[in-house]
């Protein structure tokens, strides 16, 4: 189980989730989901594929926006912002995709450079390339800044994607599904590249997954998502020590007893 | 902004709901890049890339078609006009039909094929990828990056190209009728510009430029809204081929009839 994280400031709420709902027609993907996300924590969002983790931190980063709820992002309202307020609000909060997510026709440091390029014009090549450089280096892949993505392996491309995201120096980081499509020894290195990243960049972060080592690995608090809302909350044990049908159903599916 | 998914009741049946709404999206899009393109900042890096890849890709065969589409059409049109004994008109004939209609439609079906589907497919990958989706979260404008650097360089690129296509055709023309009429340039091109009016180089910088519109904003529109994974890259390359092809048509008919009006 992931040691306790002393840098939480419980005091502090860098997003709160009330009363979120959204539907794709017929399908209602969420129903009345609360959250609540403490400066410096990480929670995972755990469920089985279908049940809404992923379009619950699209909303965050409105990529997506809800039927009816509220998300406040340090303290704004998602969706009720203009296009300069939400662009603003956008350079504090990281998404890192499931597959990386990394621009195919630039190299690995053209894809770091390109948002600091687009958001931070009067940086200097200088501070630019040292910022590159510092953020390779926290994601141990300094020596392919000149590769292109099609180059790198699965764990290698998530990797720069987390650095990528990085490199404004978000507030928060939403993971999307970290451990996806990776062996356990790659998966393993991302869940401590997570914590790293917590430690070192101080961010709150939400992590979607249905995969109980990175859940166990990286979670200051697990919330476990069925059918559109959270039916448990509390740390790894809390959730994992009782009986619940449904707990323990996710639980053999991960085949750790 | 964020793409909304829709999640309405059907109002009318699904079919026309269907139909309404894809309209409506489009005519969304349309004047999205309207706004966009003279809102600051601009893209100017991203936009010569754009102009010299659409350049790129399109030139080798614009020139080989345009070269024969000239040779050709002199060739097919000598033994009518020798009928009457009028090959001397060959020139006027032959540069009326490139000027006013072969060129800019050449250019055009050839950029739609070529400049369509890639950029059709490549804006497909990036959105199933989910590279549109990085950049918006990144606080970058993908619409401003990707679809109005290339709808406007197709724009640009389309009647430079379309003048280029003249040009060859052109060169292509002269060569069959020097070696068989023994025409010297100097009268060939004399007689060439005899019956050109500035109202048919004007008439066809319009019409390119309108194709390149279509041929951009088609194939971005298909890009950005694909889905269905790896399928749906195929088919946004196809729809913006089999689109613009067939939008290039109907403004051809349109154009032509108010410019004949204005004639």
């Amino acid at each position: 189980m992931k040691p306790f994280t002393p840098e939480i400031h419980w005091d502090e709420t860098v997003i709160s989730i009330r009363d979120l709902y959204k539907s794709f027609g017929q399908n209602h993907v969420l129903r009345g989901v609360n959250l609540d996300l403490h400066r410096g924590e990480n929670i995972v969002v755990l469920g089985r594929s279908g049940t809404g983790k992923s379009v619950l931190i699209k909303i965050i980063s409105a990529l997506l926006y809800p039927d009816s709820g509220t998300v406040n992002v340090l303290g704004l309202e998602v969706e009720t912002l203009k296009h300069d307020e939400l662009r603003d609000l956008r350079l504090k909060i990281g998404f890192c995709f499931q597959n990386g997510a990394l621009y195919d026709s630039m190299t690995v440091g053209e894809n770091l450079a390109f948002p600091l390029r687009r958001n931070m014009p009067h940086m200097s090549k200088k501070e630019r390339d040292e910022r590159i450089a510092t953020v390779l280096e926290a994601v141990g892949l300094s020596q392919t800044i000149k590769q292109m993505p099609a180059e790198l392996s699965g764990g290698q491309r998530k990797r720069i994607g987390i650095g990528r995201t990085l490199i404004l120096r978000p507030e928060i980081m939403l993971y999307d599904e970290p451990p996806a499509g990776l062996d356990p020894i790659t998966c393993t290195d991302i869940n401590n590249l997570i914590n790293e990243v917590q430690k070192r960049f101080k961010t709150s972060s939400i992590i979607i997954t249905h995969d109980l080592a990175c859940a166990k690995a990286t979670g200051d608090k697990i919330a476990v998502m069925k059918e559109g809302r959270f039916i448990k909350e509390g740390n790894f044990e809390e959730v994992f020590s009782d009986n619940d049908e449904l707990i323990r159903e996710f639980y053999d599916y991960n085949f750790i007893q | 902004m964020g793409s909304t998914e829709r999640s309405e009741q059907p109002v009318i049946t699904k079919g026309i709901d269907k139909f309404f709404l894809n309209f409506y999206d489009i005519l969304k899009f349309v004047l999205r890049f309207f706004k966009e393109m003279f809102t600051p900042p601009y893209e100017g890096r991203e936009f010569v890339r754009q102009c010299y890849y659409i350049g790129n890709k399109s030139l080798l065969l614009i020139t080989l078609t345009g070269f024969i589409t000239g040779l050709v059409f002199t060739k097919q049109s000598r033994p009518s006009l020798a009928e009457f004994g009028a090959t001397s008109w060959l020139p006027s004939l032959i540069s009326i039909a490139v000027i006013r209609a072969l060129a800019p439609l050449v250019t055009a079906l050839i950029c739609a094929g070529k400049v369509g589907s890639s950029i059709g497919a490549e804006l497909a990958s990036m959105k199933v990828t989910e590279q549109i989706d990085a950049m918006e979260v990144s606080a970058i404008n993908p619409f401003k990056y990707l679809v109005v650097t290339r709808v406007m360089a197709c724009m640009l690129c389309v009647p430079l190209l379309m003048a280029y296509t003249g040009l060859v055709a052109m060169t292509g023309s002269y060569l069959d009728i020097h070696l068989n009429e023994q025409t010297s340039l100097a009268i060939f091109v004399q007689n060439a510009f005899e019956k050109i009016s500035f109202l048919d180089f004007f008439s066809s910088f319009i019409k390119t430029l309108f194709y390149g519109f279509t041929i951009g904003i088609v194939s971005c529109y298909q890009g950005y809204h694909a889905t269905q994974g790896t399928q749906g890259v195929g088919k946004a390359a196809n729809v913006s081929v089999v689109i613009s092809m067939f939008l290039i048509f109907i403004e051809e008919i349109i154009i032509v009839q108010v410019i004949n009006m204005l004639r």
